[in-house]
């Protein structure tokens, strides 16, 4: 009975898959898993409120990019995402795809170095990245259907995830690697380098980059045939 | 020292600014419950600094931030009319100034970079110039001012409610969305605190096969990648599937390389971070702040290599680390 009261705390878990499996609000999905797992884990209702009190005062953090959006909203009003389709379409050999590989080669160096903020989503895909992966997309092809022109941005903000998560474990002193040798060398009395952990980084680190690579190159593919077949394409390479 | 607090209430402050600035658009149909949701969102940054002290009840917080979740799930928040140029107008600017425009832009980036590797290192009388641990985030709040700063000046801007109205659009555009990052954070802590992990574990041990290594590399590196589905970031699933399967099965029974077993293992959970809605900052939000019909885009694009490299991951942890 005990074992199964303890099992209950997975409740918290299905309300979060089924509440994203059928799309409702997420913030409601979440404040309803918070407060059913905290209630289900013996929390008192003024613990769980607490709990939440903390978790957004320790979590600021991730929100702290919105102090880029007046300056990047500025600009955009006085045409930097025009300007940086100009820009692309001088260069005549670099298509959407090559635009790309070469955007998840650079995060991936940068994000190696510990240089894990120079680029991002707020920062650099929306102004910069995304504007230059449609204008090099314009281009080729013309006017993009707007499923198109969905995609391209997709791809964009998936380049700078996948750079990111697997140049990150390259560099010694990121959070990930801390986390593993404070974890691994206090609960089992070992001793584990960032370094050594860092090298063994290095083999995934080049299957992402060849991967998503060759994925965003094929991008150019979609995009011809996307043309060819016209807007009712979506999704054909599914 | 420049202390994190001190952005916090910045970015704070700017909410709240914004927020008044919802509020007096009578454009916006919700403009009350809007700048209610934007106004709590910048007041909580402010009083957070007190509740990471312990000096204030975190109480109050907790209920702000679920009334904000209740404003924004229930659909009383909404957003205006952008005050901005006309197409012509961009065009127009964008032919003036030309390459130009890019030099804030990567103001942001370079300043940032220049925190991170030179000013990290730097001291004033006896203190670093940026707090310790915090000049990741403290570079990218300098970059935007010093950007806001350089553009004003370039094209010749004096207001700067212009700029605030403007970052207000795009966050209206963006909507609750943001929100949900630091949300899923807290969810993170409460499945924590109720032993989510100790059932996850106790779930694992009881599949975990006997005898196959290859199997057990299996379990630990799908495990991470579900776990990390579930929780939204491998950090919470790190401890749980080392602790039942890393360390007592692949390095200890099976004398596996542990730095290979464990750098290898948290690679895997990233893979999840890749497709998981739960990873807000990383795949909800970029499709918001990139104005996606579809909120899963990002990770539609994301997901044939997620797969690809948890494989790849399984592979490279059994051939060379076990």
């Amino acid at each position: 009975m005990r074992k199964a009261g303890r099992m209950l705390v997975l409740l918290g878990v299905l309300v979060v898959v089924a509440g994203f499996a059928t799309r409702r609000n997420p913030l409601l999905v979440v404040g309803v898993a918070g407060i059913t797992t905290g209630l289900l884990g013996g929390l008192s209702p003024r613990e769980v409120l607490a709990a939440f009190g903390t978790g957004f005062a320790s979590s600021r953090s991730v929100t702290i990019f919105a102090i880029t959006l007046p300056v990047i909203g500025l600009l955009e009003r006085h045409g930097l995402q025009e300007q940086a389709r100009h820009l692309i379409a001088r260069f005549a050999g670099l298509t959407t795809g090559r635009f790309l590989a070469l955007y998840l080669l650079l995060r991936q160096l940068t994000a190696a170095l510990g240089l894990n903020s120079v680029f991002g989503q707020a920062q650099t895909v929306r102004p910069l990245a995304a504007p230059m992966a449609e204008g090099a997309a314009e281009r080729s092809h013309g006017q993009l259907p707007d499923a198109v022109r969905e995609k391209v941005r997709a791809y964009t903000a998936s380049a700078d995830n996948v750079g990111l998560f697997f140049g990150e474990d390259v560099f010694l002193a990121v959070g990930s690697i801390l986390l593993i040798t404070g974890f691994v060398n206090t609960t089992y009395h070992t001793h584990l380098e960032p370094l050594d952990l860092a090298l063994w980084a290095v083999p995934t680190a080049l299957c992402a980059l060849f991967v998503h690579g060759w994925r965003l190159l094929r991008l150019d593919r979609t995009l011809e045939h996307a043309r060819v077949a016209g807007p009712a394409a979506k999704g054909a390479d599914k | 020292m420049i202390r994190a607090e001190w952005f916090f209430w910045l970015v704070g402050g700017v909410f709240l600014v914004m927020a008044a600035q919802m509020l007096a658009d009578r454009t916006n149909p919700r403009r009350h419950g809007t700048a209610a949701f934007w106004g709590l969102l910048g007041a909580g940054f402010v009083y957070s600094t007190w509740v990471t002290d312990k000096k204030a009840p975190a109480e109050p917080l907790g209920a702000a931030v679920l009334v904000m979740a209740c404003l924004a799930g229930f659909g009383f928040t909404g957003r205006g009319t952008a005050r901005t140029a006309t197409p012509a107008q961009r065009a127009a600017d964008a032919a003036r100034f030309g390459n130009r425009l890019f030099v804030p832009a990567l103001t942001i980036p370079a300043v940032a970079l220049v925190c991170a590797v030179g000013v990290k290192r730097l001291h004033a009388g006896g203190e670093p110039v940026l707090e310790k641990g915090s000049e990741t985030i403290l570079g990218l709040g300098i970059g935007a001012v010093v950007a806001l700063a350089v553009a004003m000046v370039m094209l010749r801007e004096k207001r700067i409610s212009v700029p605030l109205h403007a970052g207000r659009s795009i966050l209206e555009t963006a909507g609750w969305v943001m929100l949900l990052p630091q949300l899923l954070a807290t969810l993170g802590a409460i499945f924590s605190v109720a032993g989510v992990g100790d059932q996850v574990r106790r779930i694992t041990t009881a599949v975990l096969p006997d005898g196959s290594v290859f199997l057990a590399v299996v379990v630990y590196c799908v495990g991470m990648f579900l776990f990390t589905v579930v929780m939204g970031n491998g950090f919470a699933a790190f401890p749980v599937m080392t602790a039942a399967v890393g360390w007592p099965v692949l390095v200890q029974q099976a004398h596996g390389s542990a730095p290979g077993v464990m750098a290898v293992g948290m690679l895997a959970g990233f893979c999840g971070t890749l497709v998981t809605p739960m990873a807000a900052n990383y795949n909800m939000v970029p499709a918001a702040l990139l104005e996606l019909t579809d909120r899963y885009g990002p990770i539609k694009a994301q997901l044939p290599t997620a797969f690809i490299l948890l494989a790849c991951n399984i592979g490279i942890m059994s051939v060379f680390a076990v």
